[in-house]
């Protein structure tokens, strides 16, 4: 299957059935779910059920149940540190990380580390910015967990996940993957993977802000205490204490995103029939034609980051261009209505690695095309009149 | 959209390509104050000697060190400029005239602020119409008030 590009690009810039699905659903079902036994509360808490069975299908969750709604990626993966690292993590206790985490994957096991003084180690970048494994299996000997980002948000790298979960438990560690780039741009199958527990986010799959998303393993969901307390968490609460209700709603406490999950569900549909192999192999072909545009147009004037081989990368480009800061490449695309991130994009410690403070980063997706890349490259040549360099 | 000619004025340029009182000076007897924009990753460090007591000691010398956009490091330069040779109080007035001249809200103004003078940093006016830059013109300028908060103790 192919990308129709052309149709897709008139459904943008925001997905027009998703803002129809909410407006849709806050006019006619607005409710509260689980509680009450009017009509439209039912409808509510079906439709807030149903996006739950979508999110299922599309990453191969073996149940819909085991699918945690949460405020975003950030948030899973706190409540992971928290729920998990509070029970079962103590002094010395080996966190692996990558030097490529986004913040969400670090700051949590930081927070870990100066309460319950966990020992945080990390996989170095080879040269072109992929994993270094080298030291695998001595970076595991003794982890309690291994925890690392399936597709970098600066770099694109999209690491081996399946043999990284592999090798986590091999060494006796849980597997948590922070899936919040790699899902809205390649094909998710968390039982393939074999991972314990994964976390992505709605806003960066043509969903709204304000939900995301946490799949885990019923056996440690049923084991790992709740997160957060309150109503719809719980199975009774009296005087002297209370019980929890089964998962998920055992980590849903208090009214859930509910409008939000109506309109991620139609995000999902979308994406669902254009097929993420077509979303993948589209973002492939447009990847290759970026870096080969922009190498050829700029030459050693721009430093892309992380690989060039598209097999093991994605379609976000992160790269200085000439002497400029990003704030002021950004400011210039800006005018060319070419919209980029500039700066440490959240991940401070990787942005070390490369030796610099910040970097321009373009991010293709499925509504992009050639004619954007080469409107990329042409509004770059701007930067150039204007400081002269 | 305001053109980017109003955001990237010629003076503004040549105090990015060549920023001047670059550096830093010996602490003590200079103070040193670190700024920086988190949510940017822009840096300004402000090393600053003065000579004599309260508002009416004189800036003896200034340095500016760290890394950024061109709109932080070059108000940073213009700052450093401006503020040489004057008095204490009158580098305060300025610091309000600056921030009221980029829209910042909330500062107290004083009598005669209104007299005092910005010169070539009325270049950097334009940044009013991309407000997202504001912070980028503003850092050097807080950091500067840190420093000066440091001398008087």
């Amino acid at each position: 299957m192919t990308l129709d590009v052309e149709s897709v690009r008139k459904e943008f810039p925001i997905l027009s059935r998703v803002i129809d699905a909410m407006v849709e659903f806050t006019e006619h079902s607005y409710a509260p779910i689980n509680r009450s036994s009017y009509r439209i509360a039912g409808e509510a808490t079906d439709a807030y059920e149903g996006a739950r069975r979508a999110i299922a299908r599309f990453v191969n969750a073996p149940s819909p149940d085991e699918v945690i709604f949460t405020k975003n990626a950030t948030e899973s993966l706190n409540l992971v540190a928290r729920s998990w690292g509070a029970t079962n993590l103590g002094p010395g206790d080996p966190v692996v990380l990558t030097a490529m985490e986004h913040h969400a994957n670090i700051v949590p096991w930081h927070m870990l580390a100066a309460e319950r003084g966990i020992e945080l180690r990390w996989i170095p970048l080879t040269p072109d910015g992929q994993l270094d494994l080298t030291d695998l299996d001595r970076l595991l000997d003794g982890a309690k967990v291994l925890s690392f980002t399936a597709m970098s948000n600066v770099l694109g790298t999209l690491p081996p996940v399946a043999e990284l979960c592999a090798a986590a438990h091999d060494a006796g560690a849980l597997a948590v993957v922070d899936a919040c780039q790699f899902v809205p741009h390649n094909e998710t199958d968390v039982q393939a993977w074999g991972a314990d527990l994964v976390a992505f986010s709605s806003h960066k799959m043509c969903g709204p802000s304000g939900i995301g998303m946490l799949w885990g393993r019923m056996e440690l969901l049923d084991a790992m205490p709740p997160f957060l307390g309150g109503g719809n968490m719980i199975d009774t609460v009296t005087f002297d204490g209370f019980t929890t209700a089964p998962v998920p709603a055992k980590y849903e406490a208090g009214t859930p995103p509910i409008v939000e999950a109506v309109g991620l569900h139609a995000a999902v549909d979308f994406l669902d029939d254009l097929g993420m192999d077509a979303v993948r192999q589209h973002e492939k072909q447009l990847t290759r034609y970026a870096l080969d545009t922009l190498n050829e147009r700029f030459g050693d004037q721009i430093t892309i980051y992380g690989p060039d081989d598209v097999d093991v990368r994605g379609g976000v480009i992160s790269f200085s261009f000439r002497d400029l800061h990003p704030h002021d490449v950004s400011q210039v695309l800006d005018q060319h209505n070419v919209c980029v991130r500039a700066g440490h994009h959240c991940a401070k410690p990787l942005m070390s690695v490369l030796g610099v403070h910040a970097t321009t980063r373009a991010s293709l997706y499925l509504y992009n095309d050639t004619d954007d890349v080469d409107s990329l490259a042409d509004a770059l040549e701007g930067a150039t009149d204007i400081f002269g360099v | 959209m305001p053109g980017l000619e109003d955001l990237y004025r010629e003076i503004i340029l040549d105090h990015y390509r060549t920023p001047r009182n670059r550096g830093e000076l010996e602490t003590p007897p200079a103070v040193r104050s670190d700024g920086h924009n988190p949510l940017c990753g822009d840096e300004i460090t402000v090393y600053l000697l003065t000579e004599g007591e309260g508002d009416a000691a004189i800036v003896d010398d200034i340095k500016i060190a760290g890394q950024g956009c061109s709109i932080s490091q070059s108000s940073a330069s213009m700052m450093s400029q401006a503020v040489i040779g004057k008095s204490v109080g009158e580098a305060k007035a300025l610091i309000r005239r600056f921030k009221t001249l980029m829209s910042i809200e909330g500062v107290e103004e004083r009598p005669g602020d209104a007299d005092v003078v910005l010169g070539d940093l009325e270049a950097l006016q334009g940044v009013v119409k991309f407000p997202v830059r504001i912070k980028c013109a503003v850092l050097g300028w807080n950091t500067l008030a840190q420093a000066l908060e440091q001398t008087a103790h």
